[in-house]
C-alpha cells in the first residue's frame, strides 16, 4: 500500500524534516506513527497524501509513484485517501451534513445517493442527529468525528489521521479509536500519528517511531487484531 | 452528464449566493462596471443619433457653375434646360447676374455693389445632384467644369466631408474607449474574484485536500464573474435608458426650436444583446485569468 525508499524531505531554509526513511505498510494494516513533536510525523503523512513532495527518494502509494504524479492527476489520487486533520479543517459556513457531502460532490455524486451515503457516514460517527447543526456549535470531540465522517464518506482504502486524539479527553479518544478499529476490520488501511502511547498499548497495532526525522523503530506488524488487549 | 449539469447548477447557486451574501459590495462593483460600460455605449448612442440627424438634413449637394462673362442670359437658360435632362442631375436653377446683384443688395451689401463701375457678378447655374455620394459628386463636378460656357465650378461638399470625418473620429473614439473600458471591466471583475478567492481560501484548501480538481474549484468563480458582468451590463443599459429619458424633453425642445421633431433613439435589440453579451464575456474573461493566476499562487509549496 505504502512504500518509502530512502525518503528525505528538506524544507526551503534547510530544515530536514525526514532523513533517509524507508518503510513499508501493507494493505489492511493499522499503523501508529509516534515520536516527539517535530520528529517528522506530520511531514510523513503529508508525503503520503502528496501534499508535500520528497526532496529525494521514492514514495509509492496505491501503486503510484508520488514524485511522478502530474498536477492534474493529484485530485484523483487524493480521492482514494481519507484525511483526518488535527485542526479538523471543517467548513464553518455550512451545515454538518454539507461538510460530509463535499467529498461526494467533488467526485461528481449528488442527489439522493449522495445524501444517503453522507447520512450513513454521519451515522457511523454518531452525528446523524446533528446533521443540520453548524460545525461551530459542536464540541471538540464531535468536530473530530465530523472530520472522520468526511474522510470516510467516499470509502477510501487508505485513511491518514494526523493527531486525531490530540486535545481530546480520554473518553472521546477511546470512542475515536474504536471507530478506527472498526474501519480497519472492514479492510481500510490506517496510518495514525499520535503521541498517546497509552492508547497504542491498549489497541495494539504496529508502531513506527520517528526521532529527528529518522526512523528509530518499525515493529513488524503483529497480528494486531488478535493480540490487542480489549480496552477496559 | 447529469453530475456535470448538477455541478454547474450547484456552481451557479454558489456564485449567486456569494453575490447576494455581500449585497453592498456587489452593488458597488456592478455600479462601477455599469458606469465603465455606459461611457462607450453612451458615446456610441450619441454618435448614432447625430448620424441620424445628419442623414435627415437634405444633403443635396449643390454645385455652383459660374458662367463666363461672354455668355448671355439666353444661353445660360438654354444650358440650364440642357443640363436638367442629364440623369445624374436632379434640378438646375438659373440665377441671372442682375438678380444676384439684387440679392446681394438685399443682404445689405448694396453699397459695395454700388461702388463698382459695373455688375461684377457672372450668371450662375445651381445644379443639384441626384446622388450625394462624394465620389459621384466629384465626377459630376469634373464633367461640368469641362463645359465651354463654364468659368469656374464650386462644389460645396466641405461641410459634408467634415461631418463624415467627425463621425469617423467619433467612431474611432468609441472603439478606443470600448477597448480601454472593456479592459477596466475585466480588471475590476478580476480583482473582485481575487478577493473572493482569498475569502474562500479555507474552502479551496479543504476541497483540494479531498480531491477537488481545479475545474471544480474554478467553476463557481467563473459563474460569479459572468453574472457580475451581466448585472453590470444590465445596469449600464438601464443607466442609458434613464439618461435618454431625462434628455428627451430638452432634445424635443431643441428640435422644436429648429422647427423639426427629433426623438432620441436608444439601443436596438441586437445592440442591447451585444452590450449584455460583451459585458458577460468580459466578466467571464476577467474571472478566468484571475482564478488561474490566484489559484496558482495558492498552490501548496512543493
Amino acid at each position: 500500500m505504502i512504500e518509502f525508499d530512502r525518503v528525505t524531505k528538506r524544507y526551503p531554509g534547510g530544515h530536514e524534516a525526514l532523513s533517509e526513511v524507508s518503510l513499508k505498510i501493507a494493505q489492511g494494516e493499522m499503523v501508529f506513527l509516534t515520536g516527539h513533536s517535530g520528529a517528522g510525523k506530520s511531514t510523513l503523512l503529508k508525503l503520503i497524501a502528496a501534499i508535500e513532495r520528497p526532496t529525494s527518494g521514492q514514495i509509492i502509494v496505491n501503486g503510484q509513484n508520488i514524485s511522478r504524479l502530474k498536477r492534474a492527476a493529484l485530485p484523483y489520487f487524493r480521492r482514494n485517501i481519507g484525511l483526518i486533520f488535527q485542526d479538523h479543517k471543517l467548513l464553518y459556513d455550512r451545515s454538518v451534513f454539507d461538510n460530509v457531502l463535499l467529498p461526494l460532490h467533488i467526485q461528481g455524486l449528488s442527489g439522493s445517493d449522495a445524501a444517503k451515503r453522507a447520512r450513513a457516514a454521519l451515522d457511523k460517527v454518531g452525528l446523524l442527529k446533528r446533521e443540520r447543526a453548524r460545525p461551530i456549535t459542536l464540541s471538540g470531540g464531535e468536530q473530530q468525528r465530523l472530520c472522520i465522517a468526511r474522510a470516510i464518506v467516499s470509502r477510501p482504502a487508505l485513511v491518514l489521521a494526523d493527531e486525531p486524539m490530540a486535545n481530546l479527553d480520554d473518553a472521546y479518544a477511546h470512542e475515536i479509536m474504536e471507530m478506527f478499529r472498526a474501519f480497519n476490520q472492514v479492510g481500510v488501511t490506517l496510518v495514525i500519528s499520535t503521541h498517546n502511547l497509552d492508547l497504542i498499548r491498549r489497541y495494539g497495532g504496529r508502531r513506527i517511531t520517528l526521532a529527528q526525522g529518522r526512523l528509530v523503530e518499525s515493529e513488524p506488524a503483529p497480528t494486531a487484531a488478535s493480540t490487542a488487549p480489549l480496552p477496559a | 452528464m447529469s453530475a456535470w449539469v448538477d455541478h454547474n447548477l450547484h456552481s451557479l447557486r454558489v456564485a449567486l449566493k456569494r453575490l447576494t451574501d455581500t449585497p453592498l459590495a456587489s452593488l458597488f462593483t456592478v455600479l462601477v462596471i455599469a458606469v465603465a460600460l455606459s461611457l462607450p455605449a453612451g458615446l456610441y448612442l450619441l454618435l448614432a443619433n447625430v448620424q441620424r440627424l445628419a442623414g435627415g438634413v437634405p444633403t443635396e449637394a449643390e454645385i455652383s457653375l459660374f458662367l463666363k462673362t461672354g455668355v448671355g442670359p439666353e444661353q445660360g437658360r438654354k444650358l440650364a434646360a440642357q443640363l436638367a435632362t442629364r440623369p445624374e442631375v436632379r434640378s438646375v436653377r438659373f440665377i441671372d447676374r442682375d438678380e444676384a446683384l439684387a440679392q446681394l443688395t438685399a443682404a445689405g451689401l448694396g453699397e459695395v455693389a454700388a461702388s463698382m463701375p459695373a455688375n461684377p457678378l457672372p450668371h450662375t447655374l445651381v445644379v443639384i445632384a441626384r446622388d450625394p455620394a462624394p465620389a459621384s459628386l466629384e465626377r459630376l463636378r469634373e464633367t461640368l467644369a469641362a463645359l465651354p460656357e463654364v468659368e469656374r465650378v464650386n462644389l460645396d461638399t466641405d461641410w459634408a466631408r467634415r461631418l463624415a470625418a467627425l463621425l469617423e473620429l467619433g467612431r474611432d473614439l468609441v472603439a478606443l474607449l470600448a477597448i480601454l473600458l472593456g479592459l477596466a471591466l475585466a480588471a475590476i471583475t478580476g480583482n473582485t474574484i481575487r478577493l473572493q478567492i482569498y475569502a474562500q481560501r479555507d474552502e479551496i484548501e479543504v476541497a483540494r485536500l479531498i480531491g477537488a480538481t481545479d475545474r471544480f474549484i474554478r467553476r463557481p468563480f467563473l459563474y460569479f464573474g459572468a453574472i457580475q458582468g451581466l448585472a453590470g451590463g444590465l445596469a449600464a443599459w438601464l443607466l442609458l435608458a434613464l439618461v435618454a429619458l431625462l434628455l428627451e424633453d430638452s432634445v424635443a425642445r431643441l428640435a422644436a426650436s429648429y422647427g423639426t421633431t427629433f426623438r432620441l433613439t436608444g439601443l436596438t435589440g441586437p445592440e442591447s444583446a451585444a452590450l449584455l453579451g460583451a459585458s458577460t464575456l468580459l466578466g467571464l474573461l476577467g474571472a478566468y485569468f484571475a482564478v488561474g493566476y490566484t489559484l496558482r499562487g495558492l498552490d501548496t509549496p512543493r
